[in-house]
């Protein structure tokens, strides 16, 4: 199995996703939609976060 | 009907046996209250990414006073409950500092261990009636 740090962010964002959408919903398909717009989020923002830091050299 | 001093005392014991059940194996809180999709859910998904942060390399870290942030680390890894004393006992977790994938291990670790804390919480209230 390859990994990579991209892969692992997402790896990551869905577990942490499926937890919280489970913990705050008690509809399936509330949780489904709350679920997807975590991870979303959680991708959306690792990537954009990731190249705001880009133009900061180390 | 109002409730005697035993029924409120049997009744704060049931929770807190949930509350431990919660804690020692993740999702067993909703399961014993018959939340069995939620139950299942949590099992799967903090079983799993333990197990994920154990494969990446991550540590489970020992509680030392003397590094109050180590310590805080491993209080979180010890959130997954029996797990984290399994793994500990099967000598996994003892992380390797040169993978590049070990700080990610050590973020499912300590992630995995602090959600399942919040669903313990959650079986609380659950079995508080407050949900």
């Amino acid at each position: 199995m390859t990994t990579s740090h991209a892969g692992l962010m997402i790896v990551f964002a869905f577990f942490v996703s499926v937890v919280f959408a489970t913990l705050m919903r008690d509809e399936p398909h509330e949780q489904l939609r709350f679920g997807a717009q975590l991870f979303a989020a959680f991708v959306v923002g690792g990537i954009a976060l990731g190249w705001i830091l880009f133009f900061f050299p180390l | 009907m109002r409730a005697t001093t035993a029924d409120r005392e049997q009744s704060a014991t049931h929770t807190y046996l949930i509350c431990l059940a919660a804690w020692a194996v993740p999702g067993a809180g909703h399961l014993l209250l018959g939340r069995l999709q939620k139950g299942l859910t949590f099992l799967i998904a903090l079983t799993l990414m333990f197990v994920f942060g154990l494969w990446l390399q991550g540590r489970l870290f020992p509680i030392q006073i003397s590094q109050p942030l180590v310590a805080l680390a491993a209080l979180a890894d010890m959130g997954i409950g029996v797990p984290f004393f399994v793994a500990r006992q099967a000598g996994a977790g003892a992380g390797r500092v040169i993978a590049w994938t070990y700080e990610y291990g050590n973020a499912f670790l300590i992630v995995a261990g602090l959600m399942n804390m919040l669903v313990v919480l959650d079986a609380f209230d659950v079995a508080q009636g407050r949900k």
